[in-house]
């Protein structure tokens, strides 16, 4: 979804934004969203309606062309990628891979980039074709389907673990910047995992977001 | 599960900026009980509970509780030593 935001100073690859939803009698229902276009470009959110949830609903189902509701940010200023060359390894899983989007979008083309990114199934996969058409020499994405996969699928099809960062990760000593977004377990998986692989814990940027609650 | 209710200090960079007026999600803090020094963004944060509760990623003591009502927000920072912005 694309949003006009008065006012809005721009913002940095990996930020994101709260939306606020005040009802009629004053109650109101705060939630953060993953920026998914890159600076300079109009402001785009990506939602996945969560069925008890209190905002993603509204935004998915009710919110029409031109409504209105208040937005606040842009917000963090730790997991933002600063372009200084080093090759970059994203790790997402699920809505996790929006704030790397903005990452890939953002990029010039020079700088070397690897993407691995946990779905459940290939009907999960968010940006699955544009992903695909960015591909190519300097932006790598390796997929992995955690609960089924279809016919003729040659990406991986389990959880990360630490056998597939080795093989998808840049070794240790290329310095490459980690940004890695997903739920709890997930992140806390596959920071461990480059740990163990000999990346410094410093180099490796986590964002985690609920299971529930959106 | 008790582990996917735990997210961390990225989660409050909306509600920090809106309470100190700075993005500090980069802001170091100093654990009162263990000492270790940790970027906001690497805290433990809670958001379930009544309040929200941010906690030592290293000894999980709670370093600060906010708890919004509809006109006033109360803020516990006692399990902080300090506090260094970046500005």
């Amino acid at each position: 979804m694309i949003i006009e935001a008065e006012g809005w100073p721009g913002h940095r690859p990996g930020q994101h934004l709260d939306v606020r939803l005040t009802a009629d009698d004053g109650y109101q229902a705060e939630r953060s969203y993953s920026i998914a276009s890159p600076p300079g470009e109009p402001l785009e959110i990506t939602v996945e309606q969560l069925e008890d949830g209190e905002v993603s609903p509204y935004l998915v189902e009710v919110a029409r062309e031109g409504d209105g509701f208040e937005v606040r940010g842009p917000i963090g200023g730790y997991f933002v990628w600063v372009d200084d060359g080093r090759p970059v390894f994203l790790v997402g899983g699920g809505s996790g891979v929006v704030p790397l989007m903005a990452m890939i979008r953002s990029t010039s083309g020079l700088t070397p980039m690897r993407l691995l990114y946990s779905s459940r199934t290939f009907e999960d996969i968010i940006y699955r074709q544009e992903l695909e058409d960015r591909s190519g020499d300097r932006i790598e994405v390796f997929h992995t389907l955690t609960r089924g996969h279809p016919p003729g699928w040659t990406g991986y099809t389990r959880r990360i673990d630490n056998e597939m960062l080795k093989e998808v990760a840049w070794p240790a000593a290329e310095q490459p910047h980690v940004f890695i977004c997903g739920s709890t377990r997930f992140v806390d998986a596959a920071a461990d995992g480059l740990v163990a692989l000999g990346y410094a814990p410093l180099s490796i940027k986590t964002e985690r977001f609920g299971a529930t609650g959106g | 599960m008790a582990d996917d209710r735990r997210l961390d200090g990225n989660a409050i960079g909306g509600m920090m900026l809106e309470l100190f007026g700075f993005e500090m999600t980069t802001a170091t803090e100093v654990c009162a009980t263990c000492g270790t020094a940790d970027v906001m963004a690497q805290t433990e944060v809670y958001m379930d509970a009544p309040g929200t509760v941010v906690r030592c990623a290293s000894c999980k003591a709670v370093l600060m509780r906010v708890v919004r009502g509809r006109d006033r927000t109360w803020l516990d920072l006692s399990g902080l030593r300090s506090i260094e912005l970046p500005m």
